[in-house]
């Protein structure tokens, strides 16, 4: 038996060493001294817990989940999966009807689309939007995106492209926001992945990835998603379809808060899942395929890196694939979270929180001047467009946009 | 400040502030004898804050010492009951490993019940899924009621009690002379550590509760008391490992105790003799670390990759029988010496040997031959009247489920709660008072000013032992220069705080030597880098203090750096 040859412990909660520079890095610290802050809620918390339950702080549900605290963390403390965990064990409050809802995706969405005129005029209605407030606690402040009259799965199902032709092929993870509200986002994913030689199927059986059941603590409800997600791509991998998402948060929690947080292993496919934008430039830097722009493109944008993609590193796949468009100026600004965290931003309690932490990305944007902001994730979309009035793009639609098909199919061969 | 004007003359003069010390005196006060609790450093500075932290349920004693058993279990009742805020009633397994012997369970539970302590038999299972932690290759399990109790906090409620009955305390005070008179103690002479001034104090009687230095006192009558110093070395890991004390069924050896205590969990301990002359001088030696790991691993598997905060060793005061100089009968019992009858010294008493868990009882004893001697008879009221912090009151009155119901506090108060019971009233958490001082183990600005104000703390080490300032992961890092300033601030001299912060930081250090690899390593590298880098801390261009130096106990070995 070896002993003390490496310190091991549940999300390496002892790893900190109290710099306390996750402090430094929390958005919700910034603006709300009521909350403990990362070092504070995560690993200290943890002692205190472990010696008796009573320790656990309501406070904790403050916390964004946007993992700044585990990229700042220089001793690789998950930080956010500490106090993630440590609400799901200790807070035994039942989640709320309105939380139910919010995390609910797939079932309000299959709902919604059936009727979407009529639910999109409703939820846009004011005295709709004032019962929302004050009966059910969704900030009025905010509109729910709008539901699309057909769902993304459909239209591959039924109007797409014939996809068979396709020696390489992949699956995409559209996620929520892509089927039942966006599905335009989707048809660019199809658009771009088949200019360059990529047939686009879509997953046995898809679920929402679970993140917002995760942030309103319906973890049986998640642990089910998860697994009937991780079952179709393993699947998927198995018949040799990597799988894309266009979404960073959906991608970041299947790669991540499955195994973490929810304990669903997903060890043998996790490097088989990835974003969109992340897949293509890789292909792009080792010269398997090329991409030819429309020289008529032309736009001054920005990117904004969700807090999920910095947590997974990957905004410069994205950053440096839009580079590659030369009509395209991008003005480079700070990161910093824009606040809306999901659904947290959508609750009547957090939306003063949530708007003070996006401040100071809202002034950047608008000092940047810019026709579009460029960004991975759909809830910072949601917020961003809210806020300063600035459009946002998901890269691959603006790469879609951008593109000029007949040239860029020319030249890898099609 | 808890600045004691000491009368010039007392009935009892108790040296010592340990448990038994601290203890003797509230029971010389409950029953009406006017008192002086002397020490030398700080409450808890020897024996008493350096041990296991166990209620032991005496099942450890059962087979080799019924009579030490069965006064185990007696106090140990008694405590849960008078001391409710220093213990945690965690229950304890024995266990039976592969390799011992599964036939010494019988032996071992026939003894229990002899002794009065209920010890049951369990399925290995059972006791597995009672406390995850054991290891799960274990082939017998034996429940017994076991728990931790904190040795800080039950010394200073002793030192309060005793204060609030109308004792006198002097810390920081060494006791230079007994003064004798013919043939007779007639009381101490004592020097105040901090300005070196010497005073003299009447006393009709003078308890020795000196522990392993009791030893140094007698002589000082010129009595020769035959003590045996042993040595234990115990390790801390960095949180609680085990909720359920585990002990290893068979011969008491080493390293076969793992303790719960407070947010972390405890090994020990060794046993080795050491020279008398050594013993403000415990350091843990790699050999030590290596057979606690080496055993400590065997009945909790996760010590093997646990973080390991710090080692520390203590010395267990083991006298011997008058009529056997060689040391070869060492009891762990009790010894309460009327120096009268035995070496012809009227007015003095040793009380000594014995065990943390025995402590009221000693007092006890003590406490009864001085009565006897002064002629004054009070009975002993110690084992039924709860000690401060630990009064049971509406809100903190046991509910039905047995489990204590804290309601919604912010945490830092609840850590309070915790440490001082029903005391945590008398903390003022108003204002910047809840601004933590020790992030790891929950210590607010109102707690330290707390512990400063009321409860006899004038340095940093102090304020550790008072409230677990610096006992956590960063073992002083962030609290340190918090707790300085305060510390500044109340005493009103800033130097003394600043040479006080190196003393407290190179203490620190000296326990996460023996352990410094890993994250410890790391962790006394960013301490390091902090003081002596950034803020340019260096203990040898500090401004002179207004007071000498407060020495904290044993000092730090000199080569030992924050």
């Amino acid at each position: 038996m070896e002993y003390q040859v490496k310190n091991i412990s549940p999300n390496n909660f002892e790893q900190c060493i109290k710099c306390t520079i996750c402090t430094v890095y929390c958005p919700v610290l910034s603006v709300n001294p009521d909350y403990p802050g990362p070092k504070q809620a995560g690993p200290d918390g943890e002692r205190y817990r472990l010696k008796d339950p009573e320790f656990y702080d309501k406070a904790l549900k403050m916390c964004l989940n946007c993992k700044r605290c585990e990229v700042a963390c220089p001793s690789g403390v998950r930080i956010g999966d500490i106090i993630q965990n440590a609400r799901i064990k200790y807070d035994h409050h039942a989640p709320l009807l309105r939380d139910r809802m919010l995390a609910s995706t797939d079932e309000m969405g299959t709902l919604a689309t059936k009727m979407a005129p009529i639910v999109n005029t409703m939820l846009r209605f004011k005295p709709v939007k004032a019962v929302m407030h004050s009966v059910i606690g969704i900030d009025s402040n905010r509109t729910f995106p709008a539901y699309a009259s057909r769902t993304f799965e459909s239209w591959m199902r039924h109007k797409a492209p014939d996809q068979s032709g396709f020696k390489k092929k992949v699956s995409y993870f559209h996620g929520c926001y892509v089927n039942y509200n966006f599905p335009t986002l989707g048809q660019d994913f199809v658009k771009l992945m088949n200019s360059i030689g990529f047939g686009v199927e879509l997953l046995k059986k898809e679920r929402c990835c679970g993140v917002a059941k995760i942030a309103n603590k319906l973890i049986k409800e998640a642990t089910r998603d998860a697994k009937t997600n991780i079952e179709a791509i393993r699947a998927s991998v198995g018949e040799g379809r990597p799988v894309l998402g266009t979404s960073s948060t959906c991608i970041f929690t299947m790669r991540d808060e499955y195994p973490h947080v929810l304990g669903v292993d997903n060890a043998d496919v996790r490097d088989s899942i990835s974003l969109a934008t992340k897949f293509v430039y890789e292909l792009i830097d080792s010269g398997k395929v090329k991409l030819v722009f429309r020289p008529d493109f032309k736009k001054r944008i920005t990117y904004h890196v969700p807090c999920h993609m910095q947590r997974m590193g990957w905004a410069i796949y994205s950053l440096d694939l839009l580079k590659m468009i030369p009509g395209l100026e991008l003005v480079p600004i700070e990161s910093t979270c824009c606040g809306i965290s999901g659904t947290y931003g959508f609750k009547k309690e957090n939306y003063a929180t949530s708007q003070a932490i996006g401040k100071e990305l809202f002034d950047n944007i608008l000092a940047a001047n810019v026709d579009l902001v460029a960004c991975d994730c759909e809830t910072c979309k949601w917020q961003i467009e809210m806020s300063t009035g600035v459009p946002v793009s998901n890269p691959v639609s603006i790469l879609a946009e951008a593109l000029d098909v007949e040239a860029t199919r020319r030249a890898n061969g099609l | 400040m808890n600045h004691t004007q000491p009368t010039p003359h007392y009935d009892v003069i108790v040296i010592g502030a340990g448990a038994t010390g601290a203890g003797t005196a509230r029971d010389c006060a409950m029953r009406g004898l006017k008192v002086l609790l002397v020490e030398r450093f700080d409450f808890t500075a020897g024996a008493t804050g350096r041990n296991h932290g166990l209620l032991h349920s005496g099942a450890r004693y059962a087979v080799t010492d019924q009579e030490s058993a069965s006064e185990c279990i007696r106090e140990n009742m008694i405590l849960r009951k008078i001391a409710s805020h220093c213990v945690e009633e965690t229950g304890g397994l024995f266990v039976t490993l592969p390799d011992d012997d599964l036939a010494y369970q019988s032996t071992f539970v026939e003894s229990c019940k002899k002794a009065g302590i209920n010890a049951e038999i369990i399925d290995p299972k059972e006791a597995i899924a009672l406390e995850p932690a054991v290891n799960p290759a274990i082939i017998g399990a034996v429940k017994v009621p076991d728990g931790a109790v904190d040795p800080f906090r039950l010394t200073t409620a002793n030192a309060i009690a005793a204060r609030r009955n109308g004792a006198d305390i002097l810390t920081y005070h060494e006791v230079t002379k007994l003064n004798m008179s013919q043939g007779r103690v007639t009381g101490v002479t004592l020097r105040d550590q901090r300005t070196g001034e010497e005073k003299r104090i009447d006393s009709d009687l003078v308890i020795n509760a000196g522990g392993i230095w009791g030893h140094g006192i007698c002589a000082l009558a010129g009595i020769k008391v035959n003590m045996f110093p042993a040595k234990g070395a115990l390790l801390i890991f960095g949180h609680r490992v085990n909720n359920v004390v585990i002990n290893r069924c068979r011969k008491p050896a080493d390293a076969d105790i793992l303790v719960p205590g407070d947010t972390i969990s405890l090994i020990g301990t060794t046993s080795s003799r050491v020279p008398y002359d050594q013993v403000d001088n415990m350091e843990v030696t790699p050999e030590e670390v290596d057979i606690l790991l080496r055993e400590g691993c065997q009945i909790a598997p996760a010590l093997a990759y646990t973080r390991i905060l710090r080692a520390y060793a203590g010395v267990r005061p083991l006298v011997a029988a008058d009529n056997d100089p060689s040391g070869r009968s060492i009891s762990r019992g009790i010894v309460c010496l009327d120096h009268a009858t035995r070496d012809g010294v009227e007015g003095f008493i040793t009380i000594t040997g014995g065990k943390l868990m025995t402590y009221r009882l000693m007092a006890e004893w003590a406490t009864d031959l001085a009565c006897k001697k002064l002629g004054r008879d009070a009975k002993c009221e110690t084992a039924t009247t709860p000690l401060p912090g630990s009064e049971v009151t509406d809100s903190n009155a046991p509910v039905s489920h047995g489990k204590r119901h804290i309601i919604e506090l912010p945490t830092d108060q609840k850590a309070a709660q915790g440490r001082h019971g029903t005391m945590t009233a008398d903390i003022d958490f108003e204002a910047n008072n809840e601004s933590l001082v020790c992030e790891c183990e929950e210590v607010s600005v109102g707690e330290i000013r707390y512990a400063i104000r009321e409860l006899h703390a004038n340095n940093l080490v102090n304020l550790r032992r008072r409230t677990r300032l610096g006992m956590g992961t960063c073992q002083g890092c962030l609290c340190a220069c918090r707790a300085a300033s305060i510390l500044g601030n109340e005493l009103g001299d800033h130097a003394h705080a600043l040479r006080d912060l190196c003393n407290f930081l190179n203490e620190r250090w000296k326990g996460m030597l023996p352990v410094a690899w890993g994250q410890t390593l790391v962790e006394a590298q960013f301490s390091s880098w902090l003081y002596e880098g950034v803020c340019g801390l260096d203990p040898d261009t500090l401004p002179p203090s207004r007071t000498t130096e407060t020495p904290t106990h044993a000092q730090p070995s000199s080569t030992a750096k924050a």
